[in-house]
């Protein structure tokens, strides 16, 4: 392994001023966080782009890491050496090498950051570029559509030679935008609407709905395993379960069919907003789609928004249903959202559900619940867990494994 | 006791059956019952599918469990065979294989496959170039075995994977059933498809083994009746095996990390030993694995000296296990060139990390000495 170096280029760079450096910073904290299970490595930043040294760590893993991570708008492994010609040259044929596996032509692209190196860019191409020619056979020069560009950034203090550039994940460092509560049902929409939120630089707490007995063990731990996939792109996860048995019961007994599902939602948003007002989160983020179901209708938004007047984020609400499985199966949550378990939203089904529910027989029917106890009770029970990356052995069968 | 046998099986360690024990009373759910006990078993069969799959850098899904390396092999050659057949019914393997995986080629090419079998030189290897001559535009299967069980030859599995990848349409299988933990190799790097292990062979328990199926490879399943690892093998899950298994890889990879150098130390002793001893021919390659050492000593019964040494309480063998009651010369030997009488008179010494230096000069003095006697009763 010739590559020493991974060079990091951000994403949304017109984010100046004041605002790049706390950027840059969060940035930075999150890479660390994500690499922490390989010790060797070093992080540096610089103006404008940040550098790992691998130090004899897996570059395949990091690269692997760091694909996850929002802020990075690309990466690239790196060899560095010294601000000298013979130097770059040896660098550059080391890092063409490495990756040439068949391919045939290539341009070397060289920028001078620092003015003060003696060799012109124009000049520097030339130079790398022939000393490649002269030392690999079967090679030819393509300065228009060539396999590999050979990138050489002349530094300050070093020089950075790269020839394959990774597509990073975009978007903003989690943790620059404030926090959400995302209602993660377990299906295949909330936890892409997370995503989502998360790629645009908040941090999430997760809330889910359990009604045990009616529904299984396993549905809690789908949850539980959904926002472990989560914690791969945004770092550690809170989750708070709600125990729903018994609002969902009251509403049962009480509301009239057509309007349970609209009164259901309009609990679980209250509080959705009682969890993030004391988790000084500042919006409640939703998998809700228009159109999709009877509740994401227009119309049904609107009877079960008029609960909050926190702003409630809906990511997906203009995705098609298949739109949103392609972004599931990329972010590995598909898998286990389709595992058929029954869930709070499901198991109460009634048998018809009104897609235009009105506010004020929303409210009418509410009267005859006591909507405040019930959700005192509730929040009185919840249960909060804190959800890592990567898997930990669980402690029932520590010792096991 | 010397147990030198390793290739045949490994003791599993006592963390292992702990495991198996702790499991089986605790944890008997079947992980398809929906109550919670078979809810238990089933994150407890996640978690160690999760640990095998970070041990071998692949991702979880790409683990099936098997009851071992012949179900693996099995698995992975016939129901490549019989879900690709429409592609092509050409078939690549080698003259060297383990009988799970020969065997598995002889019924297909009853059902109508046509097999090429590679040859091999006298270090047990196989040629790139003869390989490469060898593939048609109907070939679906390469399958080779990695680490030979008899003579610790290596195949260039790398190389091959290289080549390999320039014929998207062809599938890589790799028997790696000797090579885990003592000859490591990466799937990924190799672009290996399919890659049989065993469990037993790592000081885990009998009847459990993994194939590795990369993401996007179909295979036609051989067993049918629910949908347990991903529809590739029906039939509850033997949860105690493959928790346990998983505990036996990650210990068995943390004692090959901690002590690489170890069995290689072990090995060049006993080689060492073995070329002053006049009545032996090193039958073994100069770079082959470093648990796996074969000699010959011609004209004297291998099976007298193995009888020899267990009452002395030392066990090596003759061939593979699997082959060692039929009385013929050994296949791989013979196919590899070194003559009838080699491989009628051959013995494999095999270790494992718990093997000394000490059981090793043990060995070579008990075996000088039976040779000695035998020589003088066979004059």
């Amino acid at each position: 392994m010739n590559y020493n170096h991974i060079v990091i280029r951000y994403a949304e760079l017109a984010l100046k001023g004041k605002n790049r450096s706390q950027f840059e910073r969060r940035l930075q904290e999150n890479i660390k966080m994500a690499l922490k299970s390989f010790p060797n490595a070093k992080i540096e930043r610089t103006f404008g782009r940040m550098f790992i040294q691998l130090n004899g760590e897996d570059h395949e893993q990091i690269a692997e890491k760091l694909s996850k991570i929002f802020g990075i708008h690309s990466f690239s492994l790196a060899v560095k050496v010294e601000n000298e010609l013979t130097k770059i040259q040896d660098g550059a044929l080391r890092a063409l090498s490495e990756i040439l596996d068949g391919k045939k032509t290539f341009k070397v692209s060289a920028k001078r950051a620092n003015k003060g190196f003696p060799i012109g860019s124009q000049q520097l191409n030339y130079e790398v570029g022939s000393y490649i020619l002269q030392n690999i056979e079967g090679l030819t020069v393509d300065v228009h559509h060539p396999d590999v560009e050979v990138k050489v950034e002349v530094r300050e203090v070093a020089t950075y030679i790269t020839c394959a550039v990774y597509q990073g994940s975009g978007g903003l460092p989690v943790g620059t935008g404030g926090k959400v509560v995302l209602m993660l049902s377990g299906g295949i929409d909330s936890p892409v609407a997370g995503y989502l939120a998360m790629k645009r630089g908040v941090k999430i707490e997760a809330i889910h709905f359990h009604s045990p007995p009616y529904t299984n063990e396993r549905a809690k731990q789908k949850v539980i395993d959904l926002t472990k996939v989560l914690t791969e792109y945004g770092g550690k996860i809170k989750l708070h379960v709600v125990p729903f048995t018994k609002i969902q019961m009251e509403i049962h007994k009480s509301i009239p069919g057509n309007y349970t599902m609209t009164v259901m939602r309009r609990i679980m948003l209250r509080i959705s907003e009682r969890i993030a007002l004391k988790q000084k989160a500042l919006a409640i983020t939703t998998g809700e789609s228009l159109g999709q179901v009877a509740s994401q209708t227009l119309h049904s938004m609107h009877t079960i928004n008029e609960v909050t007047n926190m702003p409630v984020i809906r990511p997906l609400v203009t995705m098609d249903k298949l739109e949103v499985i392609d972004v599931a199966q990329k972010i590995g949550t598909f898998d286990l959202s389709i595992l058929p378990y029954e869930d709070c939203c499901t198991i109460f089904l009634p048998p018809e559900t009104s897609t235009k529910p009105l506010r004020e027989k929303a409210n009418k029917f509410e009267e005859k619940l006591e909507i405040d106890a019930l959700i005192e009770e509730a929040l009185a029970n919840l249960e909060s867990m804190e959800i890592t990356p990567g898997q930990e052995i669980n402690k029932d069968f520590e010792g096991l494994l | 006791m010397i147990y030198l046998d390793n290739s045949a099986t490994t003791k599993p360690y006592k963390e292992v059956i702990d495991t198996y024990m702790k499991v089986s009373e605790m944890y008997f759910g079947n992980p398809s019952s929906l109550h919670t006990l078979g809810k238990e078993a089933e994150v407890l069969l996640d978690q160690a599918r999760d640990q095998i799959a970070k041990l071998l850098k692949v991702s979880k899904k790409e683990i099936v469990f098997t009851s071992g390396g012949t179900e693996g092999n099995n698995l992975a050659i016939k129901g490549t065979a019989l879900e690709h057949q429409g592609r092509g019914k050409h078939l690549i393997t080698t003259n060297v294989e383990h009988a799970s995986n020969y065997e598995a080629f002889g019924q297909l090419e009853k059902l109508g496959f046509e097999v090429t079998y590679l040859n091999v030189n006298e270090s047990g290897e196989v040629n790139i170039e003869e390989l490469k001559k060898s593939l048609k535009d109907d070939t679906i299967l390469v399958s080779m075995i990695h680490v030979n069980n008899e003579l610790g030859s290596i195949q260039p599995i790398k190389e091959v994977g290289e080549l390999l990848k320039r014929y998207p349409k062809i599938y890589f299988h790799v028997d790696h059933v000797q090579g885990m933990t003592k000859v490591p190799i990466s799937f990924k790097d190799c672009h290996i498809d399919l890659c049989t292990i065993s469990g037993h062979k790592f000081h885990g328990p009998k009847g459990t083994g993994v194939l590795y199926v990369r993401e996007g490879v179909r295979l036609f399943s051989l067993f049918t009746g629910g949908v347990q690892e991903y529809n590739l093998r029906a039939g509850t899950e033997n949860i105690p095996g493959y928790v346990s298994l998983a505990k036996a890889l990650r210990l068995s990879m943390e004692r090959y990390v901690a002590n690489k150098n170890h069995l290689f130390q072990l090995r060049e002793q006993l080689l060492n030993d073995l070329v002053k001893i006049e009545a032996v021919i090193l039958n073994s390659p100069k770079n082959g694995a470093p648990h796996i050492v074969n000699f010959s000593l011609p004209g004297i019964k291998p099976e007298v000296v193995i009888q020899a040494l267990s009452k002395k309480e030392i066990y090596v063998s003759t061939k593979s296990a699997c082959s060692s009651k039929l009385a013929e010369p050994s296949r791989i030997l013979m196919v590899s060139g070194l003559g009838e009488e080699r491989a009628k008179s051959a013995i494999r010494v095999s270790f494992t990390f718990d093997n000394t230096i000490e059981e090793i000069n043990e060995f070579v003095r008990t075996l000088v000495s039976i040779v000695s006697q035998l020589k003088e009763v066979m004059r």
